[in-house]
């Protein structure tokens, strides 16, 4: 069943909250501003073990020591650190009480991808999912998953349940130090997944957020761990088609996926946060660091990204290659429109021997929107017999966009061999009259080339995610034709 | 009354004109041949019918059932029954050619108010309008037009044609890189379309083509107008003498 019907279903069953919100909200705030006290406080209200404490603390103190990165083909104003709250519980007091004062145009595009009207709610912020909250689905799933020894839970719950399991591989991908952004979120985090596939098991369904409606509203500075055991496979997918209403503008969120031997993890994300309006005003700041270790031998991780949303882009999902024969794949589809800015891409870091990566990389560029591929693929000198194989497209939609593509390509073992493919190209006046032609208006005659452009990375999304991706590609580009 | 009329059609592109006065009046159920030179605006004339951008319309009109199109979009001319089956069909990579199909008859069924079509009737009705056509399955699951032999791409025109039921159908050069046999699946599919409410305009430089479609009516374009009109038998004339007398018309 698709995830949205199987939560809409669910939702029906769930009776509705007679009295509104307002008489039992706890609306608890930290004061503005970061330093130790803040995190200190953070650490109690989650009632954290003292290693946690401390090991946020010292990620703090490696804060304040860095600088902002600004190497990337970004620009927006100088964020201001000390004037945000970094901690809120459970949730905004601004929250709407009624679709009715949501946002009409947010409405329309719930209509067109078709989602049910109760979600539209929960995605909407609407207060009634302090109802929808206590989602039996979430539950129901859950039973299931620890029947077969999967750990499935916020990462909080993760800390106090198994510890040993967390603090071995918390940080063990992407160290607290590694950058700014993902420095900040090790100080700061208060939410995210934990997932554990143990030795041998195939994870029989797809782990998504929205088995877990009641924890997704965990904050700008998410944080997400899956380890896959031996042998173990795990398909997760992040985030959801339908643009989310959030009031945070800074997201630095921190992804961990830790692979051991003959292990396959497949995680796919349909970003989709607001992108501001169509004069660049407002939208996400979503700055991310996510990275996977392929630790064991024949290690797999596969990562699919379907990024539509944000004002800002910074996200470079990666591999290290450790294990032998280990396999890195990275697909991507980043579309921009308007005043939107993305400079994505990954990195695949070949240590291990035979190791091979493949890199599908389609930008599609609209409106004065300005995007960049980024990429790095490092053979180290041991990874004898490493194979890379990237292919970047662009495609470029009118003529006030940008595409850039930056691939970085260092190789220090003479046995590997990488290929680079890259092409930019326009949506001919020959397609679209062909399309017109037939019946189709431009919009929908620009989706479906558009779709056809990313086809080949849209297809390795899971079946529910892919329908409403395809949507999804043709609705982020309404407007960009004439 | 007629089902396409044009009159006194004037055109041109970046201030060069190439339709000086064009008047045609083809009935419901006729197929007419336009013949002609290279270069003289025959298929301007096809991409003017169809709404294609970057022509100027200086003077004249052109009607549909006794309606003017010229202030109607491609998509809208095309809902109203206007089909052009092109010289050089455009490849989109990527998009199935039955996705591409679904796409076209659910536009129409939207225009229509209706929802769109069951996936299980659409298979069922372009399997079997593939079939007649002698289009293989495999050829609907591959992206349109990439890596289409040119008997191929025209086959999948006529397809789509038979799938989309025009009320006006116009065939550019539809023989251009055809060999024989594949002409006369072409024209057989053609043919098969051929019916009391629906007319065709088929474009060709060869008489070739008009002997497996045979025209009710043929005309002569040269010079950006329609210079003599005649019947089938004007194919044999033209085929026979060439275009030699013609060519004075569009200096």
């Amino acid at each position: 069943m698709a995830a949205t019907d199987s939560t809409a279903q669910t939702v029906k069953e769930l009776e509705r909250y007679k009295y509104g919100f307002e008489t039992n909200i706890e609306t608890e705030l930290a004061p503005k501003g970061l330093n130790e006290d803040i995190i200190r406080f953070i650490s109690a209200k989650k009632e954290e073990p003292e290693w946690l404490l401390e090991w946020r603390l010292k990620a703090y103190r490696q804060w304040l020591t860095m600088t902002e990165p600004t190497w990337a083909n970004v620009h927006y104003p100088t964020i201001d650190f000390q004037d945000a709250h970094y901690y809120a519980a459970p949730r905004q007091k601004v929250a709407p009480k009624s679709l009715e004062e949501v946002d009409p145009e947010l409405l329309r595009t719930y209509e067109k991808l078709g989602i049910p009207l109760r979600e539209q709610e929960a995605l909407a912020g609407v207060a009634v999912d302090a109802v929808f909250d206590s989602v039996s689905v979430a539950t129901t799933y859950k039973k299931r998953l620890e029947e077969m020894g999967v750990i499935f839970c916020a990462i909080s719950e993760a800390v106090k349940k198994y510890p040993d399991l967390v603090r071995r591989y918390l940080g063990s991908v992407v160290p607290p130090g590694d950058n700014f952004y993902a420095c900040l979120n090790s100080a700061v985090f208060t939410d995210g997944s934990f997932v554990y596939v143990p030795k041998g098991l195939r994870c029989p369904m797809e782990l998504s957020t929205y088995f877990r409606i009641n924890e997704k509203n965990t904050g700008q500075f998410e944080r997400t761990l899956i380890v896959c055991d031996d042998g173990a496979y795990v398909s997760y997918l992040e985030g959801c088609t339908a643009p989310q209403r959030d009031e945070n503008q800074l997201h630095a969120a921190v992804v961990e996926l830790v692979a051991l031997d003959d292990a396959e993890i497949k995680y796919s994300t349909v970003q989709n946060w607001y992108p501001g309006d169509a004069k660049g005003k407002g939208g996400i700041y979503n700055f991310v660091t996510k990275r996977a270790a392929c630790r064991g031998r024949n290690s797999k991780v596969m990562w699919t990204q379907v990024e539509t949303g944000s004002a800002v882009t910074w996200k470079y999902p990666s591999c290290i290659l450790q294990g032998e024969n280990s396999v890195g794949e990275f697909y991507s589809v980043a579309i921009t429109n308007n005043r939107q800015q993305a400079d994505t891409g990954t990195k695949m870091i070949h240590i291990g021997k035979n190791t091979r990566s493949k890199i599908i990389s389609k930008g599609i560029s609209a409106g004065y929107s300005d995007q960049t591929y980024r990429g790095l693929v490092r053979i180290q000198p041991g990874a004898d017999g490493a194979r890379n194989f990237t292919q970047c497209d662009s495609l470029l939609i009118g003529d006030q966009c940008g595409a850039h593509t930056v691939p970085y390509i260092e190789t220090k073992n003479p046995t590997a061999r990488t290929e680079h493919e890259a092409t930019a190209s326009r949506i001919s006046e020959d397609q679209l009259f062909y399309c017109l032609q037939r019946g189709l208006n431009p919009e929908d005659a620009v989706g479906l080339i558009v779709n056809g452009f990313c086809k080949e990375v849209l297809q390795t999304l899971p079946m529910e995610f892919a329908v409403e991706a395809q949507k999804l590609v043709a609705i982020s580009l309404e407007g960009s034709v004439g | 009354m007629a089902l396409i009329e044009i009159r006194n059609l004037h055109a041109s592109v970046e201030g060069k004109d190439i339709l000086k006065g064009v008047d045609l009046v083809i009935e419901p159920g006729k197929v007419h041949a336009l013949m002609g030179p290279n270069g003289t605006g025959k298929s301007t004339l096809s991409n003017i019918i169809a709404g294609r951008d970057g022509y100027t319309i200086t003077e004249g009109d052109i009607l549909l059932n006794g309606q003017s199109l010229l202030e109607m979009e491609p998509q809208d001319r095309a809902l109203a029954g206007i089909f052009l089956s092109f010289q050089y069909p455009v490849e989109i990579p990527g998009v199935a050619t039955s996705t591409f199909l679904k796409a076209a008859i659910n536009a129409r069924r939207k225009a229509a108010g209706d929802g769109e079509i069951d996936a299980m009737e659409f298979l069922k009705l372009v399997k079997a309008k593939a079939k007649e056509l002698g289009v293989r399955d495999d050829m609907l699951k591959r992206p349109v037009n990439v890596g289409f032999s040119g008997g191929e791409k025209k086959r999948a025109e006529v397809l789509q044609m038979a799938l989309l039921n025009p009320r006006f159908a116009i065939l550019d050069e539809t023989d251009s890189g055809l060999d024989i046999d594949a002409l006369k699946v072409v024209a057989d599919g053609v043919n098969a379309l051929r019916s009391p409410d629906r007319s065709f305009l088929v474009i060709t430089h060869y008489q070739r083509l008009l002997s497996y479609i045979v025209p009710d009516v043929v005309h002569v374009f040269a010079g950006g107008r329609i210079v003599r009109t005649g019947g089938p038998e004007l194919a044999q004339e033209l085929e026979a003498k060439g275009y030699a007398d013609y060519t004075g018309a569009a200096a």
